[in-house]
């Protein structure tokens, strides 16, 4: 049971790390830093949705600290945490409370990351001269939210159910082939 | 469809998604408006390093500031017929040179691996005058 744990963490941080670095090799087309799609977040959100909130918050802290160490330095480190948990908090929190869809809370996660890096930024830089900045990453936050909201929704539908622990995913309905245990 | 929970979006999820799209809104009035006031003559280049104001110079003149700071490391800022942008820039990614020009007081230039802002203000310093002029 420990085992298989470990192994799905070790299996979707793996996913995580090369996802990042795929997305690091597509060119910024934009003028303003850190507007991207965060295909990262997908492995995020699958753990949120097939496995716990706690998962989702390991797999996250885990990740961010993966990654930035491997293709980043100290400052994209407080960057990527200050996006990564800002939108996992939200994430996890929207949630919980049961009355929202997978998109929406996709969406919130999107924007709640690029707001993260904002205020990381205002803090390292000194500055509340952001608003240009907010309203750019507002919106491509809101917008990657959505992509990655519909790619998870997608690989969350497809996911083989035994890929996780039964009862993990408790937000599942009826899969009358959970395998019992 | 009938596999993940794949009921219709609820009440939340309106609600939730027209409140961000609001803000977005709100944000874009907002930034369209504080450009709308202010003229070139009297707005402010402050260029800032490690947060610390290392040099401010009208926008109106034509200037050309180095800043220089640790590994040698380099900004050129360029202010040129009342707009500025970065010419050369010795940070990797170079995302400072691609922001192109900036002339509207709020606007900023921001590179963040060498820890430099430029930023436009006005004389009355923030951009909310600007709005109510």
């Amino acid at each position: 049971m420990r085992a298989r744990r470990v192994a799905q963490y070790g299996l979707l941080i793996a996913l995580a790390m090369v996802l990042s670095y795929v997305e690091s090799l597509v060119p910024t087309f934009f003028a303003v830093p850190g507007i991207k799609l965060g295909l990262t977040n997908l492995v995020v959100m699958v753990a949120l949705y097939r496995m716990s909130s706690r998962d989702a918050i390991i797999i996250n802290l885990v990740r961010i600290l993966l990654v930035s160490i491997t293709f980043g330095n100290a400052f994209s480190l407080m960057y990527a945490a200050g996006g990564g948990l800002l939108s996992g908090a939200v994430m996890i929190l929207l949630k919980r409370t049961r009355r929202f869809q997978l998109l929406t809370v996709s969406i919130a996660g999107g924007i709640a990351h690029n707001v993260g890096q904002i205020l990381v930024a205002m803090v390292l830089l000194e500055t509340w001269q952001v608003s240009y900045y907010l309203l750019i990453l507002w919106w491509s936050g809101l917008a990657a939210g959505l992509v990655i909201g519909i790619l998870t929704a997608q690989v969350v539908r497809r996911l083989p159910v035994s890929l996780f622990e039964p009862g993990a995913a408790a937000e599942r309905d009826g899969d009358g082939k959970g395998d019992g245990k | 469809m009938n596999d993940h929970k794949a009921n219709a979006p609820q009440r939340g999820d309106f609600l939730l998604i027209g409140v961000l799209i609001a803000v977005g809104l709100a944000l874009t009035a907002f930034v369209l408006l504080s450009r709308m006031g202010g003229q070139s003559d009297d707005l402010t280049v402050v260029i800032r390093q490690d947060g610390q104001v290392v040099a401010s110079l009208p926008l109106d003149e034509d200037t050309v500031y180095t800043v220089q700071g640790e590994d040698d490391a380099v900004n050129r800022v360029v202010i040129e017929d009342g707009v500025v942008f970065m010419e050369e820039a010795s940070c990797p990614d170079r995302l400072c040179v691609k922001q192109g020009k900036i002339r509207y007081a709020g606007d900023s230039l921001i590179c963040l691996p060498n820890r430099v802002v430029v930023e436009i203000t006005g004389r009355d310093d923030l951009g909310l005058d600007a709005v109510a002029k």
